[in-house]
């Protein structure tokens, strides 16, 4: 066991295997998106109070779901890097830094273009977008420290640190917004709140949220593996790889 | 040094020292201070003198302004010992890390945190905020403050090597502010309409002693990485 998580830790070793990997991943993924879409678009029947237009939950609440599942993988990614200090953790957690912003920020873009027929308005100051905006915050902030720091391994560790502080954050984030939100509002926008989803709704709810945590494992290995060479750009592995090509 | 120094006189040592520069360099530690003043009296003018407006508004604008200023100060916890090297003495010490820091952090604390304690009654007094809710602000200064400065610690160690630290640490340091700022606002806003703030201040009460506990771990983390 910890000889293989050594060995795939090596980065010839994982660039190959990555290499395997991405068709595999990607056509699977092509299959559940348009077995997702097709259900979500044409299949599912339309929503009893929303009409059409509830149809966006099928891209944001998967998306919204990645942007706290991939912040997670950066903060377990972060551990690794500061008690093993292993390569390949630094290398997905960079990867998967701007991945996870802009899922955050398409979670916010389809839920406001939802709230325009919904509540009347792009934006409110509803819990749950606050909070997904501050996320956007975490991201950003991580983003720029690590582009910040030239070393790139010691910004590896800056922005290992600065996940696990986020991570230990976010919970607390979220339910101070919650609480804050429940104080302050005076206007009644109803949540989302099915009590039951229809099950032609929740098989390509969960397709759409498969298919988008393989894109997310898809272009985080592409992202890994060029991270990868631009690293170890001077050494004998990668010039091989260069010119076989 | 021949002599050992133990752990508690190491860190009264350090607390000593850090508050010796600070008040040899007056006028350095008062600019968080003026600042904090200065915000608060731009929101008059922006938003018109109406006193029932400011009176509304007051414990989040102290809040917010309060946030400000303390970020504003935050550089200079670490800055002067990175640039002079006394950073990596402190590192090398045999004491451990995380204590000398919370020592760095509890000078800082106490030069641009409690002086806002002085300056808030004032100030609230002048944006016509009941005075019942005075007691309140006073509570969240004093117990927000300082969770302030130990989690603007974290953000300061990571970008102390930098050159252009300042505008990222805002962006790392300002959305981990948000709960301190939600709890002391409303807090005082609660007292100002004259009801029960007891479960704001313990959340404030629990956020300052998990910040105490955590933060100094990840702040010499922090300093670590930023000092190789």
């Amino acid at each position: 066991m910890f000889l293989w998580f050594h060995k795939f830790g090596s980065p010839p070793h994982f660039y190959r295997i990555a290499g395997k990997w991405i068709p595999w991943l990607s056509s699977i993924f092509l299959v559940l998106l348009v077995a997702g879409l097709y259900g979500g678009l044409i299949e599912a029947p339309p929503d009893y109070q929303q009409g059409e237009s509830y149809r966006i939950i099928f891209v944001h609440v998967p998306a919204a779901w990645m942007s706290l599942f991939i912040y997670v993988v950066m903060a377990f990614c972060g551990a690794i890097v500061i008690i093993w200090h292993m390569k390949l953790a630094e290398v997905v957690l960079i990867s998967s830094a701007s991945i996870g912003a802009s899922f955050t920020f398409l979670a916010l873009v389809t839920g406001s273009l939802w709230g325009k027929p919904m509540w009347g308005t792009y934006w409110v100051w509803d819990a749950r977008l606050t909070s997904e905006l501050i996320l956007l915050f975490l991201y950003l902030g991580v983003i720029a420290l690590h582009n910040a720091v030239e070393d790139k391994r010691t910004a590896a560790r800056a922005t290992s640190i600065l996940a696990i502080v986020g991570v230990v954050n976010i919970p607390i984030i979220h339910y101070s917004v919650e609480w804050w939100n429940t104080l302050h509002q005076g206007p009644t926008v109803t949540k989302f709140d099915a009590p039951s989803i229809d099950v032609r709704m929740l098989i390509p709810l969960l397709l759409m949220a498969i298919a988008f945590k393989l894109f997310y494992a898809v272009v985080v290995l592409m992202r890994a593996r060029c991270e990868i060479l631009q690293r170890e750009r001077n050494t004998q592995w990668v010039r091989e790889v260069a010119g076989e090509s | 040094m021949s002599q050992r120094l133990s752990l508690s006189q190491a860190f009264l040592f350090l607390l000593r020292r850090d508050l010796l520069l600070a008040v040899r360099n007056r006028a350095e530690y008062a600019m968080p201070l003026l600042f904090f003043v200065l915000v608060i009296t731009l929101f008059p003018l922006a938003l018109g003198a109406l006193p029932e407006l400011l009176a509304r508004i007051a414990p989040g604008i102290i809040w917010v302004a309060a946030l400000l200023a303390a970020m504003l100060s935050l550089d200079s916890i670490f800055r002067s010992d990175f640039d002079d090297g006394s950073l990596e003495q402190i590192l090398l010490s045999a004491h451990p890390v995380a204590v000398l820091v919370l020592a760095k952090v509890s000078a800082h604390w106490l030069v641009t945190g409690l002086p806002l304690l002085l300056v808030a009654p004032l100030l609230a007094e002048m944006l016509g905020m009941p005075s019942e809710a005075q007691p309140t602000l006073l509570l969240t200064i004093m117990i927000g403050t300082p969770i302030l400065s130990l989690i603007g610690a974290i953000g300061v160690a990571l970008t102390v090597g930098l050159r252009k630290g300042g505008i990222i640490l805002s962006l790392l340091v300002l959305p981990l502010y948000v709960p301190v700022l939600i709890f002391a606002a409303s807090a005082t806003e609660n007292a100002a309409m004259g009801f029960e703030v007891s479960a704001q201040i313990y959340m404030l009460l629990a956020f300052l002693f998990l910040s105490i506990s955590l933060s100094p771990w990840a702040t010499a983390a922090a300093l670590r990485m930023s000092a190789s």
